[in-house]
């Protein structure tokens, strides 16, 4: 079919091509850089943490009029009332394992610091940033590391010291990311490094394959995996106790810890969030990321319905506008499918011009998106797909009110408007 | 005549519902997307403290060793224990106070209520008049008590209300972590947002339970709360939150002008030579004195999805007013005949625009008020949202009229071009082709 009498009508109509395209091209925009986003925010959630998270949860609880921790006593006495609660829920018949742990990937309370190879260096230059996780030698079972050099953390290795005690341990387990960027070649067992700048060397004794830090913000982005581990029960006022639950009695173990704790020692506060589970800890720690990427979700598929409605509604105009047209070329023996290809053809062309506006458009909000806010740069292929999306979508959208043009009869052409 | 373009303009609208209730349905969309992501930035950017926000600052010093050492760098966020009381007791400003969060375990003495956690202000007492804060009954505490060590707080309306059943509890014994302490005074309706004076708790919504001095807090070494960032071998030692090389206290000052800001800005200057000078300090002097404000800025408190849900909801407004005028445009240019009609008849091209913006308006009204029940509807949702600051997405009359106005300026922005389009036309040459 030649172009020529499509060409020559849209320049009949030019505000209403100009708008319709415009529609498509801001639509084309905005919808790739809301799909982008949505397709970061799910990459973010689905994050493996490296804990085996079914059956775990947490017990976050302080104890009232215990000792400061401030003088070797307190802390004595602290470790040993953190030692009771520990053997307690060990024995609990629902509870395959207890450790006693400072935080949780994902729970955002972190303690982090830096590792060097040579000791006292403090200019942060050079170090490897990392998150401290600290813990008895039940902790990689309960959490359910997967142990990929080395050996793991046996009873004669843990230390106990106060909470703010800073006191660099001899052995620790850090995970691949650290081995790999401190030692590319060779295994970092047995291998010697320095903490926080400190004099005092730390041997790495194994390797885990997978642990997230417990910060969820983009200010982790640059350390997601790189943690340490050390062989240390912190004595504070409140303790924090990992437990893992035998499969399908999650609920149960849940159920049974604020009585056994209160048993062992009534002055503690347990509160609602005392008891979590992990499952919980991971939706709240993503419950912005989803909603985010909900709403987005919503905000596109709106779009793509005004705009298609848009289509409809101006090529419905048009169509009864040329009526008489319509009737004419059928008199002159153009067929049913010759109409419905004049206003698929003419669709095709003005949302491929918006199309490829929009993705000038969609590269330049990307880019603003870029420089206001945290965003990658948008793959090409999102804007691609868009494109084709949208000149679907068109085309979709421009059916039906075609279809009604091809049933124009051609006695319309002998007819007044 | 208004009344008669009215008529032409609703009998005009009833002979296409379908394409009017779209019209009305893209403006209602898009204005009540704009409102809800609008109003909630409003909220979260508002100032805590509208008559006092301009004399309020946040004084910051560098007290770090020369390690890492960047030129441009920005002083640390908040203060050491050292530099927090010397520039308390210097007094240089009108008013001044040292704080910092914390969290402490309530034992109620009725045994109906098990003992449960209270986040807690320690603070010195300017905090309550340098803030504004009101009381409902009681008062705070003065310099002499914070000396002392004294055994008083003063509680939250809230806790008062969960603790007494909302009666006066001054005089009365609160027992917190094993020690009883007197309460002097129980806050009234006070809950600035955000939370100013210490962005590392909370941003929005929420404010603490119980206020103490914050010698008492350390007397009684109560837990801290908050941010704690240290340098060089920070952390050592059994209390290193004295010991100086962690920041861990906020300190805010009231200097009633810009004069008085400009010379404590000096005494800052002033205070971080003298301590390079001792030996404390290794770092040039490297001040910052913000105002309420600009601190709130500096931390970028509003939340980046905020303003960007803000954005996005702008970016579906101008798609949805496109839509409008492309349709607005094919409805009039198909009145063609019609408008020939009436500018034979005499119309102006005056009148005929008048009467097509009143036919634009009808519909932004429709979709304004449209728009503002989704607006409803969009904060509604909000506030089911688990964020900190879902509680206080509320449309105030301010953003009431907003939108009112955005409605109709941007319906008869849409409805400009179509109407002008459509006047263009000449009469004789519609009459003739019909």
């Amino acid at each position: 079919m030649a172009l020529h009498p499509i060409l020559a009508a849209l320049r009949k109509h030019k505000s209403g091509v100009v708008l319709i395209s415009m529609q498509i091209a801001l639509t084309l925009a905005i919808v790739c850089n809301a799909i982008f986003i949505i397709g970061q925010r799910i990459d973010r959630v689905n994050r493996l943490t490296g804990l085996d998270e079914g059956n775990l949860f947490l017990v976050t609880q302080q104890w009232v009029g215990a000792p400061s921790g401030d003088d070797p006593a307190g802390v004595e006495k602290l470790d040993s009332m953190q030692k009771e609660d520990l053997v307690a829920l060990r024995t609990l018949p629902d509870v395959a394992s207890v450790a006693s742990i400072n935080s949780l990937p994902l729970l955002n309370s972190s303690s982090n610091g830096e590792i060097s190879l040579k000791p006292g260096a403090t200019e942060s230059k050079g170090n490897t940033r990392t998150t401290f996780y600290f813990g008895d030698e039940q902790m990689l079972s309960t959490l359910g590391l997967r142990l990929i050099a080395g050996r793991a953390f046996n009873t004669g290795d843990i230390q106990h010291h106060s909470f703010r005690d800073q006191t660099e341990p001899s052995i620790v387990i850090v995970t691949k990311p650290i081995a790999d960027k401190l030692f590319p070649q060779g295994s970092a067992v047995g291998k010697v490094m320095y903490l926080d700048g400190g004099t005092t060397p730390t041997t790495i004794i194994g390797v885990v394959e997978r642990l997230q830090v417990p910060g969820s913000g983009s200010w982790t982005n640059n350390f997601a995996y790189n943690a340490t581990l050390e062989p240390t029960r912190i004595d504070h006022n409140y303790a924090r106790y990992v437990v893992r639950a035998k499969p399908g009695r999650l609920e149960a173990a849940m159920r049974a810890i604020p009585p056994t704790l209160y048993k062992v020692n009534p002055l503690r506060v347990l509160d609602d969030d005392s008891v979590k589970s992990f499952a919980d800890i991971r939706a709240s720690a993503y419950r912005a990321d989803i909603g985010m990427a909900i709403l987005m979700g919503v905000v596109c598929l709106i779009l793509l319905g005004v705009t298609a409605a848009g289509i409809v509604g101006l090529t419905s105009f048009w169509v009864g506008q040329r009526h008489r047209q319509i009737g004419v070329r059928r008199a002159l023996g153009a067929r049913k499918i010759d109409i419905l290809h004049y206003f698929q053809i003419e669709n095709l062309m003005i949302a491929g011009i918006g199309a490829v506006i929009g993705v000038l458009l969609a590269l330049g909000l990307n880019a603003w998106l870029m420089q206001h806010f945290e965003m990658d740069r948008i793959p090409l292929a999102y804007v691609l797909v868009g494109l084709v999306a949208l000149v679907i979508l068109g085309q979709v959208a421009v059916f039906v009110p075609a279809r009604r043009a091809s049933n124009v009869s051609p006695v319309e052409a002998t007819r007044a408007a | 005549m208004f009344a008669y373009y009215l008529e032409l303009a609703l009998r005009s609208l009833m002979r296409n519902r379908a394409l009017t209730a779209l019209m009305v349905l893209a403006i209602a969309l898009g204005i009540g997307a704009s409102m809800t992501t609008l109003t909630v930035l409003h909220v979260l950017s508002g100032d805590p403290l509208p008559e006092r926000s301009n004399t309020l600052y946040y004084p910051q010093v560098d007290p770090r060793d020369s390690a890492g050492h960047d030129s441009d760098k920005e002083p640390m966020e908040q203060v050491s224990w050292t530099d927090g009381k010397n520039l308390l007791q210097a007094k240089r400003a009108n008013r001044q106070a040292l704080m910092t969060g914390g969290t402490v375990a309530v034992q109620p003495t009725q045994s109906a209520l098990d003992p449960f956690y209270e986040d807690a202000r320690f603070t010195t007492a300017d905090f309550f008049p340098m803030f504004g804060v009101l009381f409902q009954y009681g008062h705070g505490w003065n310099a002499a008590d914070d000396d002392s060590s004294a055994r008083l707080v003063v509680i939250s309306s809230a806790l008062n209300d969960k603790l007494f059943g909302g009666k006066d509890s001054t005089g009365q014994m609160l027992r917190l972590e094993g020690t009883a302490l007197r309460i002097v005074g129980v806050l009234g309706d006070w809950r600035p947002n955000p939370h100013f004076y210490d962005l590392n708790v909370t941003n929005y919504a929420e404010s603490e339970g119980v206020y103490m001095p914050l010698s008492t807090s350390q007397d009684l070494q109560l837990v801290h709360d908050g941010s704690v960032d240290c340098w060089g071998n920070g952390g050592a030692g059994q209390r290193p939150d004295h010991s100086g090389t962690c920041v861990w206290l906020q300190f805010w000052v009231q200097l009633d002008n810009p004069a008085q800001a400009a010379v404590y800005k000096e005494f800052l200057v002033h205070y971080s030579q003298e301590q390079k000078a001792l030996g404390r300090f290794q770092r040039p002097p490297n001040v910052r004195l913000r105002n309420l404000m600009g601190w709130l800025d500096y931390n970028m408190v509003v939340p980046g999805d905020v303003r960007l849900q803000v954005w996005l909801a702008f970016g579906f407004l101008l798609v949805c007013l496109v839509n409008t005028v492309g349709l607005m445009l094919a409805k009039f240019m198909r009145r063609a005949g019609e408008l020939g009609v009436r500018r034979a008849l005499g119309a102006s091209r005056r009148a005929l625009f008048g009467q097509l913006l009143v036919e634009a308006g009808v519909i932004g009204l429709s979709g304004g008020i449209g728009g503002l029940l989704l607006a409803f509807l969009g904060l509604w949702l909000v506030r089911q949202q688990p964020t900190s600051y879902a509680a206080l997405a509320h449309l105030d009359p301010w953003m009431l009229l907003t939108t009112f106005l955005l409605a109709l300026g941007a319906s008869l922005l849409a409805g400009l071009l179509p109407a002008w389009r459509a006047c263009q036309i000449t009469p004789a040459l519609q009459l003739k082709s019909n």
